[in-house]
């Protein structure tokens, strides 16, 4: 089983759930976070005072799957949110040690879908 | 001769009017998504600001100035030159007074456009537009209904808050707008209202305001400005109802937007018949005014497929068309003597006047317009760019954020 964290722009989100959905993955957590990478941040002038943040606004997705969904949940979402700049985010791939349906109390693999 | 007690509840009416406009900016800026929520403030308030001073420069002379062919009004007036506190002909406030009370109306009207273009809007756009808008579109439109010699007034029209001047002319302008610009991105998968307890603040606060725009449209203190009030209320309050029953029928449920939503109809609906129809006749109109706007915004506008955002064309225009075609209907002098019989009093040749003014307001906005757009078009641009689009205009038209994420 592995935990998939992906940070992407916020305007790609239903792209990414577009992939996901042909996909088979339906399952997935969504927040809204601040973020900086190697984008440049943005400026906002308030009473003429810059304030300059290199927090942008991004949208973090985390998805628990199986080991045989794993590439074409990470292809799926590299699909959907690519657009060749700076700024498009990252995927991150963890091992996940186990996984609990709370109203079945079921385990593991059969858990997660 | 100036009347005191006419002269105090006119500044009453005025501020209660001015107040319609930054409401309006809440009322809209509920209904839109978070990341364009100041455009769509900034937007009332510039109108608010730069309006106020087209009128007193130039706007008021255009639309109140002696009389040219019953077309426009002349330049006299311009600078506010010859415009002092001695009351003009058949008013009891200072001429001021009544330029400051038209002043507010001038002001919302091209801040009612901002729902059918908003959330994609170039600020350059916008505020070239609203100034041509109204000097060349709203302003002569006031003259021929309101002014005096007034081509569509010698006729013998009654509008007698602004339901064609204001709401016909709004509504098609918008629709037009939203035509030409096209659908916002996005909007697919995500539409809801950012903050719906701020669209019922600018709601209820528009029926408070209204009071001014309808019963200072009475320009005096007195019967005929209680016969306004009551009947806007009682107008609003019908068009509340039968939207909720509407929600209730076709979709299950009565909805807050929809709540709102209705009375703002019913509002509309009322203002060219406020001062002409009795109380019962205020709640066919309101609730006739609801089933039409819900009609348009519900069905028409989903069948059809454009995108005015916040259904500027589907409550005012089409309300505004309902009202004005009702007043035809619906008047009588027994409740203002200066007014007319309409159909249901035996008089179907008012109705037939209403039906020409309403004709000459949709076209006129809507060629007009339509004109203006592509002129603003080529000189500033009138959309933002995609990338601009989805970052919200707050960020990119203003360098401000509505809010932040974390303090």
């Amino acid at each position: 089983m592995k935990y998939v964290i992906a940070v992407i722009r916020p305007d790609r989100l239903e792209a990414v759930k577009t992939e996901l959905e042909a996909e088979e993955v339906h399952l997935m957590t969504v927040t809204e976070v601040l973020g900086c990478g190697r984008q440049k941040g943005v400026t906002e002038v308030y009473r003429g005072v810059k304030e300059v943040s290199n927090l942008l606004r991004k949208i973090k997705l985390e998805i628990a799957v199986n080991d045989i969904f794993l590439e074409r949940t990470v292809n799926a979402i590299v699909r959907g949110a690519r657009e060749g700049e700076i700024g498009d985010g990252k995927i991150f791939i963890l091992d996940l040690k186990e996984c609990v349906r709370i109203r079945t109390g079921e385990t593991g693999g059969e858990a997660i879908g | 001769m100036i009347n005191y007690s006419d002269t105090v509840w006119m500044l009453i009416a005025t501020a209660l009017v001015m107040v319609m406009t930054p409401t309006l900016a809440f009322f809209y800026g509920g209904l839109v998504r978070k990341k364009n929520i100041l455009s769509v403030l900034m937007q009332t308030m510039t109108i608010l600001a730069v309006i106020s001073l087209q009128w007193i420069l130039f706007g008021y002379s255009l639309a109140f100035g002696p009389d040219r062919w019953g077309l426009i009004g002349g330049l006299e007036y311009v600078g506010l030159s010859g415009v002092g506190m001695t009351p003009i002909e058949g008013q009891t406030i200072p001429h001021q007074l009544f330029m400051m009370f038209q002043m507010m109306f001038a002001v919302i009207t091209p801040a009612l456009i901002i729902g059918a273009y908003a959330e994609r809007i170039k600020f350059s756009g916008f505020v070239l537009f609203t100034v041509l808008w109204t000097t060349l579109i709203y302003d002569p439109m006031a003259h021929w209904v309101w002014a005096k010699n007034g081509w569509l007034a010698d006729l013998g029209a009654l509008d007698f808050a602004g339901g064609t001047v204001i709401h016909i002319t709004a509504g098609m302008s918008a629709l037009v707008m939203a035509l030409m610009l096209g659908r916002r991105t996005g909007i697919e998968t995500g539409r809801a209202p950012h903050n719906l307890p701020f669209a019922v603040l600018g709601a209820g606060f528009l029926w408070f305001g209204w009071f001014g725009f309808n019963a200072g449209s009475a320009l005096t203190a007195g019967p005929l400005t209680v016969s306004a009030f009551l009947n806007t209320n009682t107008a609003a309050a019908a068009a509340a109802v039968t939207w909720m029953v509407l929600d209730k029928i076709f979709n299950k449920i009565p909805t807050v937007l929809g709540a709102i939503t209705g009375l703002v109809g019913g509002l509309v609906a009322i203002t060219p018949a406020a001062g002409y129809v009795t109380p019962m006749a205020s709640i066919a109109i309101g609730a006739g005014g609801s089933i039409f706007g819900f009609i348009f915004v519900t069905k028409v506008k989903p069948a059809f497929g454009y995108d005015d955002s916040l259904d500027v064309f589907g409550v005012h225009g089409i309300c505004g068309i309902f009202g004005a075609l009702a007043t035809g209907l619906f008047a009588t002098k027994a409740i203002n003597a200066a007014g007319s019989d309409g159909l249901f009093y035996g008089n179907p040749k008012q109705l037939a006047v209403q039906a020409l003014t309403v004709a000459v307001a949709m076209v006129f906005s809507t060629v007009g317009t339509f004109v203006l757009f592509k002129i603003v078009d080529l000189v500033t641009g009138l959309r933002v760019n995609e990338k601009d689009e989805y970052m919200g205009l707050d960020l990119s038209q203003h360098h401000e954020s509505g809010y932040t994420l974390i303090d």
